[in-house]
């Protein structure tokens, strides 16, 4: 166990690490359920969301509606099984419900929709409008309201900013100076087509933002203590926008699913999800999928 | 029913003349007071979208993005989730037709009350060309759920119409002209969202226009009634939702129907109304507009002559339209 998941601990209760284990065993329960959904991103993601979820957000998911709450946004809205399963999982609505990802009548819809679940903020799916989005958010805290307690986080892919949406997000995002605003990348290094150096290169993707003017972390999105002191000090540089890239391994947790491109858009058979969970069960996590 | 109160002057040659964008503007400062929820984001043309009013009374809730209409109107929405109202201004050209998704995903699809202000929509635009003449916003913001589309008729409907989507909690999208029009309203003259108007009462043909073309139909409905024909004009602000009993009232007196928008007939206005009719009582209509291609330059009165969009262009055509539908 990390230090952080001691302190993690402390704080809410939980085993930081384990409760990870248990969003990915969540992931792959509904995602075979559901026979469609996206398998790499969400279980590379789930270290983060379980670092925001239970540790770094202020939030109260039995009073969704908080006045001083953090703002979380999904922007990568295709790796909603990660958010749901964090979201669960924390106590915005029954586990059980998980079982009815992408059904009709669900409430969780195959990409997020705001409203259709209690502290679902953001309807995303498109790619490249979350970074915007909470820049709004953040233009409001810190030039309209005043309100210095409260930040706004964005998950963004890293497919993702092959948007031209995202660098006007950038651009608007430094001028404003919104300090508020802190942009976490899933560098995971893949999408649909292949490697994202190969698709479209990102790199130099540090030198991109801090030419933007954003100030830029890098930290292992596997290491939950990391994480979280990379958000700190993002909420300590109060004079600029924070990304962080954290780098992920795509598919982590299940072993034949890591770093392989085609688990970016494809959900496992019910003979590949019992193999991931035996994984996964080694690895942690004592509760049974979702 | 009372009677529509017209401006006294709107048949005479110096009838007052305004952008239809003035208005806005006014209105955008008189909602900015009533309440402190509306902010204003403008990509780079304060000035020619008039938002200079607002920025100059509320400078702290004016947000300048530049010239980045995806940005435009997603950080609106952001803005929105937190509780504000944000009005965004752009040439309709670039907002919605650049940012089209944007609008679906981030506000229309969760109803969130963002407000799309594209002005120098329509052929008015002139000199700029095809690529500025906005013909097919209507159609665009029409076919999407939630959002409201209205097209004021003068300034001084425009002034209203922003008003009064600050207070209606949806999206909405408010088409406004650069050139200076005629004002055929009044501020004694009703605007409700969702209402269409009798200006002038007639029972041989309707004639409905949205936007700039309502005061020419007026005109051509005086031409027409110097030739024994007798028009009731119809004006047609919001065209979503389309207040269907005041079409249907009208045309079930008069038994036909001519439509007029300075924008793409196929999804405008007359294609709404032509949807509408088309189940719920069939009759001959003739839709005027641009019909499926693109404007080109020149002044706004060389282009409405050529796509003949004026008072006389219209009432020969209404006259052709009424006598080939006679002898049915």
């Amino acid at each position: 166990m990390t230090i952080a998941a001691k302190r993690g601990e402390q704080r809410t209760g939980v085993d930081l690490d384990e409760t990870a284990t248990l969003i990915r065993r969540s992931i792959i329960g509904m995602l075979e359920r559901a026979g469609s959904g996206h398998s790499a991103g969400p279980l590379g993601m789930a270290d983060l969301l379980t670092a925001l979820y239970f540790h770094i957000l202020r939030h109260d998911p039995k009073n969704p509606d908080w006045a001083e709450r953090d703002i979380f946004l999904l922007s990568n809205g295709h790796t909603a099984p990660v958010l749901y399963a964090a979201m669960a999982h924390s106590g915005y609505f029954p586990v059980e419900e998980l079982d009815t990802l992408r059904r009709y009548g669900s409430r969780l819809q195959g990409h997020p929709e705001r409203g259709a679940l209690p502290g679902l903020e953001n309807t995303s799916g498109p790619l490249g409008s979350g970074l915007s989005q909470g820049a709004g958010c953040a233009y409001v805290l810190q030039h309209i309201d005043r309100d210095p307690k409260r930040f706004v986080y964005v998950m963004l892919g890293d497919g993702e900013l092959n948007e031209g949406n995202v660098w006007e997000a950038a651009m608007f995002a430094g001028k404003y100076k919104l300090g508020q605003l802190v942009g976490i990348i899933d560098r995971n290094n893949i999408q649909i087509d292949g490697s994202t150096e190969d698709v479209m290169p990102l790199e130099d993707l540090r030198g991109k933002w801090e030419s933007f003017g954003w100030h830029v972390l890098e930290v292992d999105g596997h290491n939950i203590r990391a994480i979280i002191d990379a958000v700190n000090m993002a909420k300590a540089v109060s004079y600029k926008p924070t990304v962080i890239i954290a780098h992920t391994i795509p598919g982590k947790g299940v072993g034949f699913m890591e770093y392989d491109f085609r688990w970016h858009g494809k959900a496992p058979s019910k003979a590949e999800a019992s193999l991931a969970l035996a994984g996964l069960h080694a690895a942690g996590g004592s509760e049974s999928p979702s | 029913m009372s009677a529509y109160q017209l401006n006294p002057n709107v048949f005479s040659d110096d009838v007052e003349r305004e952008p239809i964008r003035a208005g806005f503007g006014r209105g955008l400062v008189e909602a900015g007071i009533r309440d402190n929820r509306v902010v204003a984001l403008c990509a780079d043309l304060t000035d020619s979208t008039q938002m200079s009013l607002f920025k100059e009374a509320f400078p702290d809730r004016f947000i300048e993005v530049g010239v980045a209409e995806q940005n435009l109107v997603t950080v609106a929405s952001g803005m929105a989730l937190m509780g504000k109202i944000p009005f965004t201004s752009s040439y309709a050209a670039f907002s919605p037709g650049r940012n089209w998704e944007q609008i679906k995903t981030t506000a229309a699809l969760n109803d969130q009350p963002v407000k799309i202000i594209g002005s120098h929509a329509g052929l008015n635009v002139g000199p700029d060309g095809a690529t500025h003449q906005m013909l097919e916003d209507i159609a665009l913001m029409r076919v999407m759920p939630n959002m409201v589309v209205i097209a004021p008729g003068d300034s001084v409907e425009a002034e209203k119409a922003t008003i009064a989507v600050a207070v209606n909690a949806k999206p909405s999208y408010l088409r406004l002209a650069r050139d200076k029009t005629p004002i055929f309203s009044s501020s004694a003259a009703p605007f409700e969202i969702g209402r269409a108007y009798v200006l002038r009462e007639g029972s041989d043909v309707t004639l409905a226009g949205t936007g700039t073309m309502t005061y020419e139909l007026l005109i051509a409905a005086r031409i027409l009634a110097e030739h024994g024909t007798d028009a009731e004009v119809l004006h047609v602000p919001t065209i979503k939702p389309l207040d269907e009993s005041t079409i249907l009232v009208s045309v079930r007196k008069t038994g036909r129907i001519v439509t007029a928008e300075e924008a793409q007939i196929a999804g405008g206005l007359g294609g709404a109304i032509a949807e509408f009719l088309g189940s719920a009582l069939p009759r001959p209509i003739l839709r005027c507009g641009v019909d499926d291609r693109y404007g080109e330059s020149g002044t706004p009165r060389e282009l409405l002559d050529a796509f003949a969009l004026t008072g006389a262009h219209f009432a020969d055509r209404v006259s052709a339209f009424i006598s080939q539908h006679s002898s049915d």
